[in-house]
């Protein structure tokens, strides 16, 4: 029994980080639309950039307020460039210039920072709780739990961003209808930049956890791959969906891992988060917490 | 003034539904297929032929795959990669376990075991779409390369699941050389391109696009949703899956599970987007453009080392050529989002007014 509550605690912890990656999806999603496939090299850009810049010796604050500034521009350098002559095509159009992106920003990543792997440290050792083994004799990392907070934290801040300020108003009436928001006056462009800063954010912070976890190398563009069933089950539009997504799936795959693994020869960790999510998606076409459409003739 | 319509009357109803309609149409098109199976394998070297030619076919096959699904039917697909490696490892076991098998009935078995597994994940597309649609396809292809990973029946049983593709022959005659199986290539895709382009011009192609174009009216006006995007998605999946068997028999020849990843599915996405979508002529379009550009570039960039007289390090050009590929993407859909084949479409336009344009 204690063994079940570790896998499940330890997959709800792994799906955490799921969702700090899908959340940087939803952002751009609910704002503009675009399904924005380059968030895995976003958050590679980041913690590369954030990681190179610790190695030459700057302090962590420091480092990050610059990684941060660099995600801000690189936020509004795509609102600008690629998607400001975009406007009014079809979704497909602008999930393939996101893709075109994505080569761009590894690109421009190895070639400022080298594609080396790196190692990144913050202090918090990645090894069990003691007291939670000695009582209950339950392992889970303390790292995890930080990331956790991290995560919880992160969305908080989110919340109030869209709750409670000006600029999060804005954001929700762009998010429910682009022309309604424009003919009311709102800066289409301005928020739409702010919306591609916010997630290069998210994606810095999705950069960091996971940089600890499993160094800054480029494997780290593929976890975007494994925030999509994490998307598709809580649905695109919600941010409260990615992360009730990101633990179903981290809890399910854990489990699934660990207990059917065997059977059918392990491994089934790259797929298994898709067939839950297909599954579902026939029970729920829209995700968890999606918006229902309605389609008219 | 070369390229007029002037003068050339329909006067049966063959005539008016025929392919080409324009004289100089059917010509070039003659003309066309005379140099790629006549004056391509006897001047082209064993290097052009073997690593540029066959692949480019090979690659448009699959685009043109993928394109009757997401082009013609208008469902969005990430699993392009996962049928071409059925196909290749289906036809490799069905030349493997039946004794004297023709080879091309081993590339239709590799087809059609793919348009089986289509079949199965094209399922989901009866109750979503859009974009919840292509990542569901992802499923696809991660389960299927998991899954010839795992299963060493599918690879005989062979370490690292590579397969080597035996000999071919047809009608006794060894299919060995790069001409020759440049040739089988070409005859395959031709073949399949003509039905491709003549099944788009029937009901059925009729009923893919109004499916696209909105589903609810398309079912309103009685057309069966679930039988269209099935078939779609079991059409698609048998070009892709016969494509797969060329690129591992004609093209590659030693084949192992990871040559057909996320990458490919990509790659021929990208194809169908540059050459343009719900085009039969824009699937060979973006394929010649994807495979050749690399080769571009990397010509290009030797001709500007020796031109400044300085040596880039491999990462630099790598990483230099993935920036000018993304980028030339973005401005492709910025400049063109309809892709090649639309602007084949504006000069065939304006060649048809060319020299006196008012």
């Amino acid at each position: 029994m204690t063994f079940f509550i570790e896998v499940v605690a330890g997959g709800l912890l792994a799906g955490v980080m799921y969702a700090l990656v899908a959340l940087g999806f939803v952002l751009i999603y609910k704002a503009s639309g675009v399904f924005n496939f380059a968030q895995g090299s976003m958050v590679f850009f980041a913690a590369l950039t954030f990681v190179s810049l610790m190695e030459r010796g700057w302090n962590i604050w420091l480092a990050l307020a610059v990684t941060m500034v660099a995600m801000i521009l690189v936020g509004v350098a795509i609102e600008r460039v690629v998607l400001r002559p975009l406007v009014n095509q079809p979704p497909i159009t602008l999930l393939m210039a996101t893709i075109g992106l994505t080569f761009v920003l590894e690109g421009i990543s190895q070639l400022m920072w080298g594609s080396q792997p790196h190692g990144l440290e913050l202090g918090i050792p990645d090894v069990p709780m003691e007291w939670l083994s000695e009582r209950w004799n339950i392992n889970i990392s303390q790292f995890d739990l930080f990331a956790a907070a991290v995560a919880g934290i992160l969305v908080a801040v989110l919340a109030l961003l869209f709750q409670k300020t000006r600029i999060g108003r804005a954001l929700r009436a762009v998010a429910d209808d682009h022309q309604a928001a424009l003919a009311v006056g709102i800066p289409l462009q301005h928020i739409w930049a702010i919306v591609w800063a916010t997630a290069g954010f998210v994606a810095l912070v999705a950069g960091v956890m996971w940089g600890v976890r499993n160094g800054v190398q480029y494997a780290l563009t593929f976890v975007a791959l494994k925030a999509l069933p994490v998307l598709i089950l809580g649905g695109f539009e919600s941010i409260l969906g990615a992360i009730v997504g990101g633990l179903i799936i981290g809890a399910s795959e854990k489990v699934a891992e660990v207990y059917v693994g065997p059977m059918v020869g392990g491994g089934i960790e790259s797929w298994f988060a898709y067939v839950v999510a297909l599954l579902f998606l026939l029970v729920r076409p829209e995700g968890l917490f999606g918006e229902k459409h309605i389609d008219r003739v | 003034m070369l390229y007029r319509e002037a003068g050339q009357f329909k006067s049966t109803y063959a005539q008016d539904s025929q392919i080409f309609p324009l004289l100089q149409d059917r010509v070039a098109m003659v003309a066309l297929l005379l140099v790629a199976f006549i004056v391509v394998p006897l001047v082209g070297d064993q290097y052009w032929l073997s690593a540029i030619i066959t692949p480019f076919l090979v690659l448009s096959l699959a685009a043109l795959g993928l394109n009757i699904l997401t082009g013609y039917a208008g469902q969005l697909s990430l699993g392009t990669a996962a049928f071409m490696a059925i196909g290749a490892f289906m036809a490799y076991n069905a030349v493997l376990r039946i004794p004297g098998i023709p080879i091309l009935a081993a590339f239709a078995i590799g087809g059609l075991c793919a348009a089986a597994v289509g079949l199965v994940f094209g399922l989901p597309s009866l109750r979503i779409k859009g974009l919840y649609l292509a990542v569901a396809t992802l499923a696809c292809q991660f389960f299927v390369l998991w899954a010839i990973n795992r299963i060493g029946w599918l690879s005989n049983h062979s370490s690292s699941g590579v397969i080597t593709a035996q000999s071919m022959a047809i009608f006794g005659f060894a299919i060995a050389t790069p001409a020759a199986k440049y040739l089988l290539t070409l005859f395959v895709v031709v073949f399949m391109a003509l039905a491709a382009k003549n099944l788009m011009r029937s009901e059925t192609g009729r009923a893919f696009m109004a499916v696209r174009d909105m589903d609810v009216a398309a079912s309103v006006i009685g057309i069966p949703m679930m039988k269209t995007k099935l078939l779609a998605f079991a059409i698609s999946s048998f070009y892709c899956g016969v494509a797969g068997a060329l690129y591992a028999y004609c093209y590659l020849g030693t084949v192992e599970p990871e040559a057909f990843t996320l990458d490919l599915s990509f790659r021929v996405l990208f194809m169908i987007i540059i050459g343009g979508v719900g085009s039969i002529l824009g699937s060979f379009l973006g394929a010649a453009f994807i495979t050749l550009f690399p080769i571009f570039l990397s010509v290009g960039s030797k001709w500007i080392e020796t031109l400044l007289g300085i040596e880039m390090s491999h990462a630099v050009v790598s990483n230099t050529e993935a920036i000018i590929f993304g980028s030339l993407i973005i401005l492709f859909l910025i400049v063109e989002p309809l892709g090649l084949a639309r602007l084949w479409q504006v000069a065939k336009e304006k060649l048809r007014l060319w020299p006196f344009p008012h």
